[in-house]
């Protein structure tokens, strides 16, 4: 029975195929609030449009038959749900939390609404690249398994950091951030940064939301998301608004995730609860780490709301 | 006189009562109509749970003379009593199938004792005698289809481990992982069901993540008790596992994958209660029953199904159908080496000690806690 079973390396293996599996709607999410963020404005919907993107996407691989087209679709979704909050935030004295709490409960409703029809039908998928080709263990081979969004998000994290110190656009987001006034005394509307920003935010959420759907775990359902807009919106936070950090934390995200079933599948049978728990653990455990009573969030943009 | 003991529900309740008063006189010179509701925890398309309930709802919905009402997703909080009273009062149900396992205590109960003209009829809980009378509790049981799916498994797997993902170790939960188990034993002696619990009754990613460590495992043929299989069948196939299905017929997600499952048969049981209340002998307030009831069924066998396991999962069955046949007897130890069923002695279905289960058999790698 030994030939087929790999026994306790299914822990390390599952962590690693968990963090290359379940990362991705975590990094795509991540990055798109991290470009919101640093331009001084804070979307809470991603977790709506986390979901809108895995059911537009979904319908539209459904009835064009191109999942790449559904990617795309996904895409626009969250980009006119970026629109839609910036467009809402950008009237006088209102409360970006507020519309963002409020658009998570608008795209998750929509998105149920809309989706009904879509729990049955099977559709197309995205392809995987396989990079576990040297090795003879199936084990590894589905592991290595890799979604090309995956390769893109992990490609966008450094993307983003150079553009955020070296390129015009990136100094402009961020002067944006940290004082507004700086940037209209530059004779630039901070109302257009900041649609711009939250609409390729909300783009980056929505391709997010259809690697759920249209990969892994790869069907639409309603308790697909379960959560993790919400988390990744937190992650930025924990990462510092750091693109690297984003992309680092949303690996170890993905690997923690797989922990629990990984350990129970292998005997380690109690406390599953606890493992299951273990991305909430890490969080509040760098964060304890990380903090200090002597200064401010560190790399927080001036401008957001919960700084000011 | 005081104001506040006239709440404002009360208040409502009575006027929709004096309204549905005229709207009953006004249709019973039509037509007798029934109104029958039905009260979903989750989306009624899940492939899962709900859809095997809305399913029974969708025969009812074609017998002429009845008008079926659906809510789905009310959570298992006192939104299922508001539920309740608004599909008695403003819809003018008289029978009511909050499916949910939840909803009974307190929910049901406490509505059933208010209204005592309307018929409750509750799946999976367990109606005693000091329950209103009003109220009944019906269940099937799905083991006695999950031990021929262990069969099946047991003889189309190759490297003798099964996988079973599960949301909670509740009892109906364990008691399917244990049957399950059982019938895999007599295709092959030394097969073993490796648990995995997830933690809640849908969890998508956690339940994809599951799939695949039990298959690094060595697991070939897997299983589920979650709301909605879809994840696990469409994941275990894809990884080129074969699966056994749960609540319906997933064949169509996986047609080379699927070799058999345990499937609820609402569409059967659901014209008969209707039946015995129009003929007046009325519900039972305890109902269950298996295959033989026809309250359960096993899915048709897919094309991976060798002739050796249809003939041996075909001979139980026709058993069940037959006599009846005992899963859970004497000498049963469970997987910590403990006697939890003494030699010569038999829990039949009906065995309420059953319901309480709180082990897992030997042969099953997991634990309860």
């Amino acid at each position: 029975m030994a030939d087929a079973g790999i026994g306790l390396w299914t822990v390390p293996l599952a962590v690693i195929g968990g963090a290359i599996r379940v990362s991705t709607p975590f990094l795509f999410v991540s990055l798109g609030e991290c470009i919101t963020e640093r331009s001084g404005r804070i979307n809470l919907g991603l977790e709506g449009t986390l979901v809108m993107g895995a059911m537009s996407a979904y319908g539209i691989s459904y009835f064009s038959g191109s999942p790449w087209i559904g990617v795309l679709s996904a895409g626009i979704t969250g980009a006119l749900l970026g629109a839609l909050h910036a467009g809402i935030c950008s009237l006088p004295r209102v409360n970006d939390v507020a519309v963002g709490i409020a658009l998570m409960l608008f795209g998750t409703g929509l998105a149920f609404f809309l989706g009904k029809p879509l729990i049955e039908p099977t559709a197309p998928r995205l392809p995987a690249i396989d990079f576990g080709w040297w090795s003879d263990i199936p084990q590894v081979k589905a592991a290595l398994r890799v979604n090309v969004l995956f390769l893109f998000g992990v490609a966008l994290a450094p993307v983003l950091y150079w553009a955020f110190r070296a390129t015009r656009w990136g100094l402009l987001i961020r002067t944006t951030g940290e004082s507004s006034d700086a940037a209209r005394a530059m004779g630039h509307s901070v109302l257009l940064i900041r649609l711009r920003a939250t609409m390729v935010g909300g783009f980056l959420a929505g391709i997010g939301g259809s690697f759920l759907s249209l990969f892994y775990p790869g069907s639409w359902n309603e308790g697909l998301s379960s959560g993790q807009g919400i988390t990744a919106v937190a992650l930025v936070i924990f990462a510092r608004w750091d693109p690297m950090l984003c992309l680092w934390a949303s690996l170890a995200f993905g690997g923690a995730a797989a922990l629990g079933p990984a350990l129970q599948s292998v005997g380690v049978t109690f406390g599953y609860h606890l493992f299951n728990a273990a991305p909430y653990f890490l969080t509040l455990a760098i964060m304890i780490i990380t903090c200090s009573p002597k200064r401010m969030l560190t790399g927080a943009p001036a401008e957001l709301s919960i700084t000011r | 006189m005081d104001f506040s003991s006239i709440s404002r529900r009360r208040l409502l309740q009575g006027s929709a009562a004096l309204t549905l008063g005229t709207a009953l006189g006004a249709r019973s010179a039509a037509a007798a109509d029934t109104t029958i509701g039905f009260i979903y925890v989750g989306s009624r398309d899940d492939y899962g749970y709900n859809q095997a309930h809305a399913a029974g709802a969708a025969v009812l919905k074609k017998m002429p003379g009845l008008k079926v009402i659906e809510e789905e997703k009310v959570p298992e909080t006192d939104a299922v009593e508001k539920t309740m009273e608004s599909m008695i009062n403003l819809d003018g149900a008289t029978l009511l199938f909050p499916t949910s396992f939840g909803y009974y205590n307190p929910h049901v109960k406490k509505t059933a004792s208010k209204y005592p003209k309307v018929r409750f009829e509750h799946c999976g809980g367990l109606w005693t005698d000091k329950d209103p009378k009003n109220a009944g509790s019906y269940f099937g049981y799905i083991d006695e289809a999950q031990y021929i799916a262990g069969i099946v498994a047991g003889h189309t797997s190759k490297s003798g481990k099964l996988g079973f993902v599960a949301a909670k170790p509740i009892p109906q939960v364990l008691r399917n992982i244990n049957a399950f188990t059982l019938g895999a034993r007599l295709a092959n002696p030394k097969a073993t069901t490796q648990v995995i619990f997830t933690g809640d009754w849908s969890m998508p990613v956690k339940e994809a993540e599951a799939t695949n460590s039990l298959i690094d495992q060595g697991v070939d043929v897997l299983t589920c008790h979650v709301d909605g299989p879809k994840t696990m069948v469409e994941n275990a196939a894809r990884r080129g596992a074969f699966v056994c299905g749960y609540h319906v017929n997933q064949a169509p997600l996986a047609p080379k994958a699927y070799l058999t499952g345990a499937e609820w048969n609402w569409e059967a049981l659901y014209p008969k209660f209707v039946k015995m209340m129009a003929s007046g002998e009325g519900i039972p307030n305890f109902y269950r029953g298996g295959l033989k009831e026809e309250i359960v069924k096993v899915s048709p066998y897919g094309p991976a199904v060798s002739e050796t396991a249809r003939k041996h999962a075909d001979e139980v069955k026709a058993k069940f159908m037959a006599t009846g046949l005992t899963i859970f007897k004497g000498p049963l130890v469970d997987n910590k080496g403990k006697t939890v069923i003494a030699a010569g002695t038999e829990r039949g279905q009906k065995d309420p000690e059953l319901e309480k289960m709180d082990y897992l058999v030997e042969g099953v790698i997991g634990a309860t806690a």
